[in-house]
């Protein structure tokens, strides 16, 4: 038996588990981390000899906790604190078979809103899943250095400002499992914008982040808005192998119907009709609700474009941002006509949307069916350039080609 | 804060700049994005460099001259440009380094420009 492949799963498996239970007592992140990880690399060096214990989670957690023990101990010689050496005493309660889960408290203290938003879906990664900070660091495209650092500071915050590792109480419930879902929902919008290829291997963070969404979800099952976000994952992984062809990259509406993922959509639909009866909606619901709109087209071979259009209004009511706004947009343009729909987007702050490539994309697309052929070429092209993926530019560059043919007088500026 | 954006292309890069099936979208994805830089407002300048093939390098070292034919580093991406550009900070000039075309043929690197105080 591959000794090393076994403390490979039981790490990949209950490494959150493991490190959450680890640093609840003491709220030090670090430290558990640490203690976890000597653990691991001491399973390495003695599993292979003396075989995979029977209970590879049990030995682990032992070993860790025999680590952190010895350095309070050690800490508490040099300053004389006593405190932690109790916490752990303390936290020396027996468990069966299964170890108890605190990793939904681990996401609450890691999206607590003492800690800087823009490192709460790292620092999620990290802690939940034990994703390298190296790895990280290249997702959130800063260096290894700065994401390190930032790690750092959000573990020192969470053991220094006292962030508990709880549950939070019914009235603050709400706004705290939206801070968790918001974290979630930025790792996978981050895998989708590395590996937006159906044909690419990597796509590690999409991955994640339905394992954490379905965890939450499982975890909290009363989260109407936790069932929202996986279906609307869901929806959007299903059409994956749609999205690209021949590694083009292939717009909703073009998209052969019949090669979206009929389990998924299922399994998305179910999550939103348990969510309905919770009655209350709200964002992630919204976003899911019009991505089964979109899915409709594989049943019934129509859009219901009415339909999506108020279920955006309603959700730039409920969270307004430059994407439902766009959204909006477009659908607008399907039902009212494309100038209704660019007088919609000309309300938008320019400062908002000066470096936003779907703005772009829409506005070239929405002056083209206006006729307006100089001015979409321009949108094109300032979309083409703010692309990160090349399959979008190649097809944007598509775009643009005719509309340098059929406006050539127009657009020798 | 001004950072240099650093573009490293392939051979295949700069034979795409004059290929006449390839050269029409290799133009297209630059002039795209030095346009998308300038009307954000963030270009402060910068220039395409012609291929590593022209360029010559310059040592003057313990009283000789050495000139040699070629670039300066033999390495499988060559410097084929650079852009100079103004933002708030670094996580945002990695953002338009990710859009320039190179990043995903060949390799961009971004620097901060050295600044020099006064006097």
């Amino acid at each position: 038996m591959d000794a090393h492949r076994a403390a490979e799963a039981a790490a990949r498996v209950s490494y959150g588990r493991l490190l959450a239970f680890l640093a609840a007592p003491s709220r030090d992140v670090t430290a558990a981390e640490d203690a976890l990880c000597d653990a691991l690399r001491l399973a390495l060096e003695t599993w292979p000899l003396n075989g995979v214990p029977q209970n590879p989670d049990a030995w682990l957690l032992t070993t860790a906790r025999r680590r952190l023990i010895d350095k309070v101990r050690h800490e508490r010689v040099r300053s004389g604190a006593t405190e932690g050496l109790k916490l752990m005493v303390d936290n020396d309660e027996t468990f069966g078979e299964r170890l108890p889960d605190k990793r939904l408290e681990l996401l609450f203290a890691c999206t607590h809103p003492a800690i800087d938003p823009s490192v709460r879906t790292a620092l999620m990664l990290q802690t939940v899943l034990g994703i390298d900070a190296a790895r990280i660091a290249s997702a959130f495209l800063v260096s290894a250095g700065t994401m390190g650092q930032r790690l750092v500071r959000a573990k020192t915050k969470i053991r220094d400002a006292g962030i508990a590792f709880e549950i939070p109480d019914r009235a603050e419930l709400p706004a705290r499992v939206e801070s968790v879902l918001d974290a979630i929902y930025a790792c996978y919008g981050m895998g989708w914008e590395i590996t937006p290829a159906a044909e690419t291997g990597n796509r590690d963070l999409v991955d994640e982040a339905m394992w954490l969404a379905r965890l939450v979800v499982e975890l909290l099952p009363q989260e109407p808005e936790a069932k929202g976000l996986l279906a609307l994952m869901l929806h959007c992984e299903a059409r994956r192998p749609a999205r690209r062809f021949n590694g083009r990259f292939v717009p909703l509406s073009e998209q052969d119907t019949r090669l979206w993922s009929r389990p998924m959509m299922v399994e998305a639909e179910r999550l939103l009709s348990a969510a309905a009866p919770m009655r209350r909606v709200g964002r992630f619901q919204l976003e899911a609700a019009i991505q089964s709109a979109h899915a409709e087209r594989a049943r019934s071979g129509r859009v219901d474009w009415s339909a999506i259009e108020q279920l955006y209004r309603g959700l730039v009511a409920l969270a307004p941002s430059v994407g439902a706004r766009l959204g909006q947009a477009a659908a607008l343009a399907e039902t009212d006509g494309a100038a209704r729909a660019l007088a919609l987007i000309d309300e938008i702050s320019p400062a908002l949307v000066a470096a936003h490539q779907p703005y772009w994309a829409l506005r070239a697309d929405l002056l083209r069916r206006l006729g307006r052929t100089a001015e979409a070429r321009e949108a094109y092209e300032r979309s083409l350039g703010l692309t990160k993926d090349a399959a979008v530019r190649e097809f944007l560059m598509a775009q643009c080609l005719p509309a340098t043919k059929d406006g050539a007088r127009d657009c020798s500026r | 804060m001004q950072y240099a954006i650093l573009i490293y292309e392939k051979d295949s890069d700069f034979s795409a700049r004059s290929d006449g099936q390839r050269q029409g979208s290799y133009w297209a994805g630059w002039r795209a994005y030095s346009q998308a830089l300038q009307e954000s407002g963030v270009m402060r300048g910068g220039a395409p460099l012609q291929g590593p093939h022209t360029g010559t390098t310059v040592r003057a070292n313990g009283g000789k001259r050495h000139v040699q034919d070629g670039p300066y580093a033999d390495t499988k991406e060559q410097l084929g440009g650079f852009i100079l550009i103004d933002v708030p900070d670094l996580s945002a000039a990695l953002d338009w380094a990710a859009r320039c075309p190179a990043a995903t043929t060949g390799v961009v690197e971004v620097r901060p420009i050295l600044q020099r105080n006064a006097g």
